[in-house]
């Protein structure tokens, strides 16, 4: 417990990633306005009671696209984080604990796999795939399982030969139950910390890919789809740019510090 | 009951190859305690390990038989092995620090083999696992059981061991050096224990230590062990009272005596 109270950033972190998470939520069941309802009477509408954070180009709620944008974009992350948590750590379960030949072939398709920019591959799927919500989910939670798989790999690794490990060993444990039962448990703690950090990631990757074009596609709205919009306008309308840029840079810091703050924890 | 012939043991992982382990045998009778002695590096434990069927078979080479039950533990395959293990031979570690789980409660890491091995329902391993606890003289089961090891000391983890490797009442208990990273009033609990245990279950134990004052106690037969050969072997008295190798009487030697000690 004293050390709870003495880690200060993952309290701020968690509370700021808590807000965000709340809105997002929001998001997706209540926005004030249709966030995709255009008012020509309205276009670029200033701060008012009604449009607490003005209108755009279309004479949409800022506010509202907002919330509608933080939900897409951390449904996103959290499908990104998921296809390649879950991924990674199977394909790092089994090479880490078994080794030999498998683990090899499987380490070097990795390696080659991280030595491209992300945003290229990224890149590469959206084109075969088409972009869309859907689609960038699984093209980004492909390319983060290489990452998610090499620290678990160090993981079962560190773990396969300790004392308790080759304890359950000898009591005739299967090596599934060694694996998932025995040792996963005790990877957690490098687990969490790891899909924070590689949350951040996804987010700034989707508003990345939607900021170009290649993400989610219109009417969904999203921070990064948003951002490149706002650009567009960002003399007549700054407020636009700079909302949208917030939003993003509040949902990283939050996670950056959650995550900060579990690593110290451990 | 298990019989362990011209086991040699070769290690593969360095350009050329070394033997840890030269031409061992080993028979132990049912409800028997054999101790084996010997330096650091002599291969005690290797010879131990190797009957547990914990060495792993790539990086190294097993040659001769160990015989349980009519079968050969050392060339069966895996699943055959894994009946054997935790439920007819167990063992306990030396290092009761690190032999448990950091993040499994102390109750669910003793009734792992029977989850294992049987059928049981949970609430059936949870009043054996309790039963078991009792008898290996750890107090407050019922507390202890959803407690996890860090909250334990050295000596309640080293019966917590122990219980997790009888409760499938094995017939073989391989113990390696289990009182080393104890105190000496905890040592000589842990050694009490071991004896009520394989007077009343009758459980086989293979005592492997370099302490011959704690073997001198429990053991009724002992192997000594040298450079990974077997140098002498025979009951307690007869190896201790009139040692034939020079070795032998180094070691004999080498207790510590109170009256030696000149403070």
């Amino acid at each position: 417990m004293q050390k709870f109270k003495s880690n200060q950033k993952l309290y701020i972190g968690a509370f700021i990633t808590g807000i965000m998470l709340l809105l997002a939520l929001t998001g997706t069941v209540f926005t004030p306005y249709d966030p995709n309802a255009m008012d020509t009477t309205a276009k670029f509408g200033s701060i008012s009671l009604k449009h607490i954070m003005g209108c755009d180009n279309f004479g949409r709620d800022i506010f509202s696209r907002v919330l509608a944008g933080l939900s897409t974009t951390m449904s996103v992350a959290m499908g990104t984080v998921l296809i390649g948590i879950f991924f990674g750590t199977l394909i790092g379960a089994f090479t880490g604990y078994f080794g030999g030949m498998p683990d090899e072939i499987l380490m070097r398709i990795n390696d080659a796999v991280l030595a491209f920019p992300s945003l290229l591959l990224a890149l590469v799927f959206i084109s075969i795939m088409g972009p869309g919500k859907f689609n960038v989910t699984i093209a980004l939670g492909i390319l983060f399982i290489p990452g998610f798989a090499r620290i678990m790999r160090g993981e079962f690794l560190r773990c396969k030969n300790l004392d308790y490990v080759q304890s359950a060993r000898l009591m005739g444990a299967s090596d599934l139950r060694i694996m998932f039962v025995h040792i996963l448990p005790n990877t957690l703690q490098v687990m969490l910390s790891t899909v924070a950090i590689g949350f951040n990631n996804a987010v700034l990757a989707e508003a990345g890919m939607s900021f170009l074009g290649i993400g989610v596609q219109p009417p969904d709205s999203s921070l990064g789809r948003m951002l490149s919009e706002a650009q567009t306008y960002l003399f007549i309308k700054p407020g636009y740019a700079i909302v949208t840029g917030m939003t993003i840079a509040l949902l990283i810091l939050g996670f950056a510090m959650l995550s900060e703050g579990l690593e110290k924890n451990a | 009951m298990l019989d362990v012939i011209d086991l040699n043991i070769e290690f593969h992982d360095h350009l050329t190859p070394e033997t840890v382990v030269y031409d061992f045998d080993l028979h132990l009778e049912e409800g028997e305690i054999v101790g084996i002695v010997g330096e650091s590096g002599s291969g005690k434990s290797m010879s131990a390990l190797a009957i547990a069927g914990l060495l792993s078979r790539k990086q190294m080479k097993k040659r001769g038989q160990i015989i349980f039950d009519g079968v050969d533990l050392l060339t069966c395959s895996r699943n055959i092995l894994r009946k054997y293990q935790g439920k007819d031979i167990s063992m306990v570690f030396q290092e009761p620090m690190t032999s448990l789980n950091p993040v499994k409660k102390i109750g669910w890491q003793v009734g792992e083999s029977l989850r294992i091995h049987t059928e049981l329902k949970e609430e059936e391993i949870h009043d054996r696992v309790i039963k078991m606890m009792e008898d290996v003289e750890l107090q407050n089961p019922e507390e202890l059981y959803d407690k996890y090891p860090h909250e334990l000391s050295g000596g309640m983890r080293q019966r917590v061991m122990i219980a997790a490797a009888l409760i499938t009442e094995p017939k073989i208990l391989i113990a390696d050096e289990p009182t080393t990273a104890l105190d000496v009033t905890v040592q000589a609990q842990i050694l009490k224990l071991l004896k009520r245990i394989n007077e009343q279950r009758g459980t086989a134990i293979l005592f492997i230590s370099h302490d011959l004052s704690v073997v001198r106690k429990l053991c009724k037969r002992v192997l000594v062990m040298y450079k990974g050969r077997i140098v002498e072997s025979g009951p307690v008295n007869e190896v201790f009272n009139a040692p034939t190798q020079e070795y032998t009487r180094k070691l004999i030697k080498a207790i510590p005596r109170m009256e030696k000690l000149s403070i």
